[in-house]
């Protein structure tokens, strides 16, 4: 067989060019700095600098605090990615059902996806306020008391609540066109098989949108690790204290607010190995358990 | 002809109006909101007060965000003639030789006299550096003080506490009684923390309280400050103190609504406080000390922010930034500044004028800031010096915040914070190496 290809060598590279010079610029260059300050101590001015090797490497290791913002990290990725794919699911399969005002009822769930992060924390800083907020207000109810920016817990709860939140419609409006491609000479097969409609849904309907829900995880562990910066930084309300945060928020930290570069730089070569690694594991185990239609 | 004769006019004008341009300079802040007109304003006021010098404000965020643009500007050689930096960051900020022009240079350099004692006496040394040079020029400046409802207290019996010790026993459980909970603060690590050492003239750090030196320990992990949130937390238990959380206003919301019957907060803040409709009568005086640490309880010291003249400017727009710099410390500006704000008068001259203008007889609570800074001194009572300051903050927040959770204990935290702290310091230093 023959392949179509270029004559001339350097005309791929240049069509390549405008992506590989924004690729570099806007990323390998800002990773290669980061390495670089990681090994350092740096005066925020740019004046003093001291070569320290792994110590910031070393130094974040032995620090407790910086162990409990990565288990910390990792439980609210997993809390936030799991139900924000699961009540998609949900919706999306009840909405796929729904045959009178089918289009209002998508567009009621879809439009929170048009919410900015901030304003989604914004949000939750509204409805977790301590004396009138309408949540507070309903688990006074049930007899909690939920102290936003007081206890560790609570703020922990209402970060993985507003995340959530800020992420079901996008999974949904996947799930929703996943289910709408399914052929309907599958469904109808699968009815006449198996009139059980969880039986059906496990056995065909999952499967078949298992490409879906695989890239839809990728999307929301990243979604959970990185885009959720908006939604912490307005609950905690710019004060750290004694709320959790994430690994990202964390750099932000050390690095903007404390002016550590070093510390920060370190901290940021440790998350983009570990998105590195989460790629790598995603593509090689996963994706080959995974038939794309 | 007619035309090109017009045309040469409009040329001569553009080239007389280049020649007298006036030369124009940024400044960056961190004033937001009401404050930030108010600083616009002064900016404005300036601008029209002469015709040589422009200044710019531009509002860059919160006192953080601004202190890293800053920074990342000076780095990229972008960096604005003045830069407002906060109490934490200065040791950043003054470390950093070579970053700034040390105020006091600036102004002699330029021909405005300069003299460190027409300053008030809290006021004088928190931005200067060992040798007692000011370096940075002191803006918005306030302290900590104790805000309370007069309508509370009254309906106890009781009067303001001079005393922590008047507080347990007699003001807390009266305004309990009266269904009060008698006591909030907004800045644990400011107010608890900073101001503690200072009001009962203790040692907060070695080295002079860091200034003379980069290899500063902190001595947070003493007797007198785990006494106090000792007694904080079992004021806690009994309903006296509550804390609800590390954000200023969810401690001054409280207050404002009249379930707390004592704030403490900021001189600054009474500006606020007198422009809402609170529906109750606020006054502020002193803060309270412990009489079993100190029977001669001393000043404290300037919180709030000072503008720095960043280097690497020319002549003409440096003697631009030491004109804005003088025109602040006028006491006419500074006293306009006092009553919009809150924050207190920096010079004797402008406290003068406040007086004499009698301000003080028709808000009384707005000299108690003043007053408070102009307490006798003590050898720990001119502020602190140490790096990455931020984090300690951060630290020490974390920290407190546990302790009022009940996630550890008043030990352990002081501790921990004394060993972050020191390992943060001890990275600053090699930060200047």
């Amino acid at each position: 067989m023959k392949r179509a290809g270029f004559v001339n060598r350097w005309l791929p590279m240049l069509l390549l060019a405008p992506q590989l010079i924004i690729i570099a610029v806007f990323f390998y260059w800002p990773a290669a700095h980061a390495l670089h300050s990681s090994f350092y101590l740096q005066d925020p001015f740019g004046f003093g600098s001291t070569f320290v090797g792994w110590e910031n490497y070393t130094d974040l290791a032995a620090n407790t605090e910086y162990r409990r913002i990565a288990w910390f990290t990792v439980l609210f990725t997993c809390l936030v990615t799991f139900f924000s794919l699961a009540l998609a699911l949900v919706l999306a399969v009840k909405a796929d059902k729904v045959i009178r005002g089918a289009r209002s009822y998508r567009t009621l769930i879809m439009w929170v996806y048009a919410v900015a992060p901030p304003v989604a924390g914004f949000i939750g800083v509204i409805m977790f306020n301590q004396s009138w907020g309408p949540l507070t207000r309903l688990f006074e109810f049930f007899g909690r008391d939920m102290m936003l920016g007081v206890n560790y817990n609570d703020t922990a709860f209402a970060m993985v609540l507003v995340s959530i939140w800020k992420q079901v419609p996008v999974n949904f409006i996947f799930f929703l066109s996943g289910l709408q491609s399914i052929p309907k000479s599958v469904r109808e097969a699968a009815l006449i098989d198996n009139r059980s409609a969880s039986g059906r849904f496990w056995d065909v309907t999952f499967p078949l949108l298992a490409p879906t829900g695989f890239f839809l995880l990728i999307i929301n562990i990243t979604y959970a690790l990185f885009d959720t910066f908006g939604v912490i930084d307005t609950l905690v309300k710019g004060e750290p204290g004694n709320n959790p945060m994430t690994l990202v928020y964390k750099v932000y930290v050390d690095g903007f607010r404390g002016n550590d570069l070093g510390g920060s730089s370190a901290q940021s070569v440790i998350l983009m190995v570990l998105v590195l690694i989460l790629t790598v594991v995603q593509f090689r185990l996963v994706e080959r358990r995974i038939h794309y239609t | 002809m007619q035309l090109s004769k017009t045309v040469m006019a409009i040329g001569f004008a553009f080239a007389a109006s280049q020649s007298f341009a006036q030369t124009e300079i940024t400044f960056w802040h961190a004033m937001g909101g009401e404050l930030g007109e108010s600083t616009n304003q002064i900016a404005e006021d300036f601008n029209a007060s002469q015709s040589e010098y422009r200044v710019v404000p531009v509002f860059k965020g919160t006192y953080e965000e601004a202190l890293t643009a800053g920074i990342a500007a000076f780095r990229a050689g972008e960096q604005p003639n003045i830069l407002q930096v906060f109490d934490a960051g200065a040791a950043t900020v003054i470390g950093a030789q070579g970053a700034t022009i040390a105020v006091q240079d600036l102004l002699e350099a330029n021909g405005v006299n300069f003299d460190i004692e027409d300053y008030i006496s809290g006021v004088r040394y928190f931005f200067a550096d060992s040798d007692g040079k000011m370096i940075g020029m002191p803006f918005n400046s306030s302290s900590p003080i104790m805000y309370y409802n007069v309508d509370a207290l009254a309906a106890a019996g009781v009067t303001p506490p001079a005393t922590w010790e008047e507080f347990q026993n007699v003001t807390a459980p009266a305004l309990k009684d009266a269904g009060y909970i008698a006591l909030a603060q907004s800045h644990l690590p400011w107010i608890f923390t900073e101001n503690f050492h200072s009001r009962h003239n203790l040692p907060f750090a070695t080295n002079n309280n860091g200034y003379d030196g980069l290899d500063t320990q902190i001595l947070v992990n003493n007797d007198a400050i785990k006494a106090h949130f000792n007694a904080m937390t079992e004021w806690q238990e009994q309903e006296y103190f509550a804390w609800y959380g590390t954000g200023w206003g969810d401690n001054q919301t409280p207050f404002e609504e009249g379930k707390v019957a004592i704030w403490l907060g900021s001189s600054g803040s009474f500006g606020g406080l007198a422009a809402k409709d609170l529906g109750f009568d606020f006054s502020a005086t002193n803060l309270p000390y412990w009489e079993a640490v100190t029977t001669e309880p001393t000043q404290t010291f300037i919180g709030g922010a000072a503008l720095f003249a960043m280097a690497g400017k020319s002549e003409a727009e440096n003697a631009a930034t030491a004109a804005f710099f003088e025109f602040l410390t006028q006491p006419e500006t500074q006293y306009k500044w006092h009553r919009e704000t809150g924050y207190v008068p920096i010079t004797t001259a402008a406290y003068e004028l406040a007086k004499a203008d009698g301000y003080y007889e028709e808000a009384p609570a707005a000299e108690v800031g003043i007053q408070q800074l102009s307490l006798p001194a003590g050898e720990n009572t001119a502020g602190y010096r140490m790096g990455f300051y931020v984090q300690i903050r951060d630290v020490m927040n974390r920290e407190y915040g546990r302790i009022l959770t009940g996630e550890t204990s008043v030990e352990d935290a002081f501790a921990n914070i004394e060993k972050e702290a020191n390992d943060l310091l001890s990275r600053f230093s090699r930060t200047q190496g």
